[in-house]
């Protein structure tokens, strides 16, 4: 072995903890997620607020620490595995769900969490979110947008909007911007939900809803970058605005919003404000938001590309099916019930042979 | 072997006994000239008969019928003598029609046979062959030198067929069945593995398999009945080492070894790839071993399969996925993370002609230097090479072993002669694979303070390798990435004498392999004039030249590198032995600058970038030049 340089280490081994015995159940709170990492995003980053939410939630979470893995890419958002005291992967730029598919489909067992962001998720991996998510494979992926990319210091994002000034587009971006939950539902997603980094409240019942759901679980988490694109939420976040500027959607409840004077109803294919206070409507004539509608979810998916609209939050759209893991299972599972456990010997010679003696 | 046809044979004087022969099938590409040829090595080998195949095909699948880039072949060297390449010239060339004659005229040996089928030489496909008006078979300078056998072949197989009621399209189909069964008599083969394979193949449309059957038996016949053939040959069967064989395909022989890894090693084989040609065909036959277990994943791009290889080698499984060279480019990136993350898998790389899209169906040696130099930043990985399609097996097998052992990724060369090509396989024992211990760590590693704690990056002292540790344990909860991580225990660090330490560690874990690398043999003159260095698919060429050189009364040796990274350690001792140093590549010059390098060595380059494997020939002459100088 090479000599060692002179490191006074390990002084900050990344796994302090003595194994826990499974037959008793260890009481878990927000430090056992947390890793001895110092957390390196900058004061104030949206980040924060998603990375304790996380952290307080998973051990509400019938899981066993030892079976989540969360993967991400590159990016502010994907240091997030750094500061998980879980099994993780800090991978390469846009190539999370790639690994993370490698390993839910090899290791169903184990609970996969994939962190990503606009960049990472939506322009240099774009090919793999979308077979991610048609694939179906059982896990959970959370991106963080904030429109901006933040790690190579403030150039426009997949998601920034038209005419944006940045550092690379200092006369304003000529790229129209995705919307993620369209893009999430035109890839096929079984589960497509929008939520705040600010509103931790419904931040959490989301990533609950995410975890519980069987298949790829797409939650579009809405993060400000305090630093390149500070406010680009406060509309949807901020008490003067928040409650006219955003509609949280709820299954089977009538779609109501500022304080319920507000309701949205269907003229046809496009979704209407109405007056509850002003007016003949009332909130029989809002319509009912249904999950479990794909038609309906990519309707209201494109109220976010209107400016006039409340944006939804919530539970676009959730729908139940086999998942990729669970199918590739299955079939060696069949091959092996109708073939019988391989034999190498019998392989090798599984031709035509002949003997030379 | 059918008995009453080798009996009547030996009884007979017009059969002559000959060592060894090669016979190359041409036509369209639509004609079934690749099947034509893989029943032909059936029937060869089952006449136990060493043999070396080479298909060689266009990457359209269907290209424009009776032209010269249309054509179809398949090259097939056989004897019942040591048979290492498909044959430097060929001895029968069967011509499906003028643009199979054009193409492939220049390889037949002056005096040796062609099979023409008359019938495919009006003028559309002489013009389209581009003999512009000028029929071959009337001009006698062109042909003067072969013995020409002028055969009716469509004629025939619709005269045979006329009672079957078919189409024009499925007669003109079963055509390459009567060039079959004719060849197969020629050169007294058993027709039994074709009628075999034909029952079986046609089992559902009985229509189908009765014609394929007659025809074949009608072309064997019409090789008994006709007086154009006055002399029939014979083979005997090759003097092979004792035990059980079968024939087999590189590609075949590279899935068998990755399931042979994963049987041995108790660890689930998770084969990931995008389709790309010649390494398509690993994907089609691993699919097929479901009931080993295997997992396989056919994946968006090139980038996804190799994440979900690294995906799956980090959750403890056995991570392969293959590829061809544009493949490999695209996943350099995550090979980086795969060296930088230490997790074990195998990249198959079945070469083929470059650059870019190059020749997607030939086979070239030209991406060594991109498997050993193509990522960014300091990033060395074990390469090993597979030198003929039996050794595909074993070549497999060790590179799943040093995958595991020193915890990297390593890269397995073949390529398309290899992957497609076929030879007679000695079939080996499980129980004589080496051992396969796969030492998952199942507890912490180390202690700070008394207290008891997991270090992803601690070193076993003999290799270097850090261990590897399955999600799903409690105490052993780690964070891999592709930052530099700090010496043992894998944090993130920028400290800077940690990163030169840890690049040096790097490099010295893959150096480590070289313990494990067993003495190279030597073929031929253990000291001497010359040294013969190949890699890869050129051994078998080489060996045959070093024959030839050997009896022209040079003192030549060979090795045959299977380990280009790190290199054998006997290798310096031995090219010290020899005046001279030649190295064959199917490249510009790629393992000669290898080892130039590290050996400070006059070492002669000989290079062929024509998508074609060498021919023995052109290397002794390259060798005899050398020596002259």
């Amino acid at each position: 072995m090479p000599t060692l340089p002179p490191i006074n280490k390990p002084t900050r081994p990344p796994s302090r903890r003595p194994p826990t015995s499974s037959a008793t159940k260890p009481k878990v709170d927000r430090k056992a997620y947390s890793s001895d990492q110092d957390v390196r995003w900058c004061p104030g980053c949206g980040d924060y607020a998603i990375l304790a939410t996380v952290q307080r939630l998973m051990p509400q979470l019938d899981v066993k620490r030892e079976n989540v893995v969360f993967i991400s890419g590159i990016g502010c958002s994907s240091r997030f595995p750094y500061y998980m005291e879980t099994y993780g992967m800090h991978s390469i730029h846009g190539r999370a769900p790639t690994i993370a598919t490698g390993l839910k489909a090899s290791r169903p067992e184990l609970d996969v969490w994939m962190v990503t962001g606009d960049g990472d998720a939506l322009s240099i991996g774009g090919n793999h979110l979308i077979h991610i998510l048609r694939r179906n494979v059982n896990l959970q992926i959370l991106l963080f947008n904030n429109q901006i990319y933040g790690l190579t210091k403030g150039q426009f994002s997949p998601t920034s909007e038209i005419g944006k000034v940045t550092k690379s587009s200092p006369f304003g971006s000529v790229s129209p911007p995705f919307n993620p939950i369209s893009v999430s539902l035109g890839a096929s997603s079984s589960f497509s939900a929008r939520t705040l980094d600010r509103d931790t409240k419904h931040l959490t019942q989301i990533l609950r809803r995410a975890h519980e759901h069987q298949g790829t679980s797409f939650v579009e988490i809405y993060q400000n970058c305090n630093i390149y694109n500070d406010g680009a939420f406060f509309d949807f976040t901020e008490k003067a605005t928040k409650s006219d500027r955003t509609i949280f959607l709820e299954h089977g409840k009538p779609m109501l919003f500022a304080n319920q004077t507000k309701g949205i109803r269907l003229d046809g294919f496009m979704p209407v404000v109405f007056d509850l206070e002003k007016g003949n409507l009332s909130v029989s004539d809002a319509l009912v938001y249904d999950e479990t509608t794909l038609e309906l979810a990519e309707i209201v998916s494109r109220m976010s590309q209107q400016p006039t609209m409340p944006r939804p939050f919530g539970v676009f759209y959730s729908e139940q099916r086999p998942t990729y893991e669970q199918l590739l299972q299955q079939q060696v599972e069949e091959v092996t019930k109708k073939r019988g456990s391989g034999d190498l010997g019998k392989l090798l010679h599984a031709a035509d042979t002949w003997t030379i003696s | 072997m059918n008995q009453d046809l080798s009996d009547t044979l030996t009884d007979s004087n017009s059969v002559r006994s000959i060592t060894e022969a090669t016979v190359l099938f041409a036509g369209d590409s639509g004609d079934g000239m690749q099947l034509t040829g893989s029943q032909f090595t059936l029937a060869t080998a089952f006449a136990q008969n060493d043999l070396a195949t080479l298909p060689d095909f266009p990457a359209e699948i269907r290209a424009p019928a009776g032209t010269t880039y249309g054509v179809s072949g398949f090259q097939l060297h056989f004897g019942s003598v040591n048979v290492r390449t498909p044959g430097d010239e060929v001895d029968l060339l069967v011509a499906m029609n003028p643009a199979a004659l054009k193409v492939n005229l220049s390889r037949v040996r002056r005096g040796g046979a062609i099979v023409i089928n008359v019938n495919a030489f009006k003028p559309h496909n002489l013009k389209l062959a581009g003999y512009n008006g000028v029929d071959p078979l009337a001009d006698e300078n062109l042909l003067k030198d072969y013995q020409v056998f002028k055969v009716e072949l469509t004629r025939m197989t619709e005269e045979a067929l006329k009672d079957f009621n078919f189409d024009k399209k499925v007669v003109d189909r079963c055509k390459n069945m009567f060039a079959l069964g004719l060849t197969l008599w020629l050169y007294s083969r058993p027709i039994e593995p074709a009628l075999d394979w034909l029952s079986h193949k046609f089992a559902n449309r009985p229509e189908i398999q009765k014609a394929n059957i007659h025809v074949l038996k009608k072309g064997f016949h019409y090789g008994e009945t006709t007086e154009d053939f006055i002399v029939q040959y014979r083979v005997a069967p090759a003097k092979l080492e004792p035990g059980i064989y079968r024939a087999i395909r590189g590609v075949e022989a590279l899935a068998l070894g990755l399931v042979a890894a994963s049987t041995k090693s108790n660890l689930k084989l998770f084969y990931s790839s995008y389709p790309i040609t010649p390494a398509s065909d690993l994907l089609h036959h691993l699919s097929r071993y479901k009931n080993f277990g295997v997992k396989t994943f056919q994946a968006e791009d090139e980038i996804a399969a190799i994440g979900a290889t690294i995906g799956a080698s980090f959750g403890g499984s056995l991570g392969v996925c293959a590829t061809s060279g544009p493949g490999l480019t695209l996943k350099a990136e995550g090979i980086g993370l795969a060296i930088m993350t230490e997790l074990p898998m195998v990249i198959v790389n079945v070469q083929r002609g470059g650059p870019s899209t190059g020749l997607p169906t030939k086979t070239e040696q030209s991406d060594l230097l991109q498997s050993m130099y193509g990522r960014n930043g300091e990033s060395p990985l074990p390469v090993i090479a597979a030198s003929t399609p039996g050794d595909c097996f074993h070549a497999a097998y060790e590179a799943c072993l040093i995958a595991v052992r020193h915890m990297t990724p390593v890269i397995l060369l073949a390529d398309g002669y290899l992957a497609n090509g076929a030879e007679p396989w000695l079939i080996p024992s499980t129980d004589d694979l080496e051992d396969f211990h796969v030492p998952f760590v199942t507890k912490p590693n180390h202690k700070v303070e008394g207290k008891e704690v997991f270090l992803p990056y601690l070193r076993n002292e003999e290799t270097l390798a850090r261990p590897w540790a399955k999600p799903g344990i409690s105490g052993l909860e780690h964070r891999l990435g592709g930052l530099e991580k700090e010496h043992e225990t894998g944090s993130v660090s920028y400290d800077p004498d940690n990163h030169e330490f840890m690049t040096n560690l790097r490099a010295d874990k893959v150096k480590r392999v070289a313990k494990f690398i067993p003495p190279l043999t030597i073929y031929g003159d253990s000291q001497g004039d010359l040294i013969i260095i190949g890699w890869g698919s050129t051994e078998g060429a080489i060996k045959s030249a070093v024959d030839r050189l050997r009896a022209d009364g040079l003192r030549t040796g060979m090795v045959q590198i299977k380990h280009i990274n790190p290199l054998p350690p006997d290798l310096g001792s031995i090219l010290s032995r020899y005046e001279r140093y030649i190295v064959p590549e199917l490249n510009k010059g790629q393992l000669v600058r290898i080892l130039r390098d590290e050996f400070l060595l006059p070492i002669l380059p000989l290079n062929k970038i024509q998508g074609q494997p060498f021919k023995a020939s052109e290397i002794v002459d390259a060798a005899i030049a050398h020596c002259n100088q």
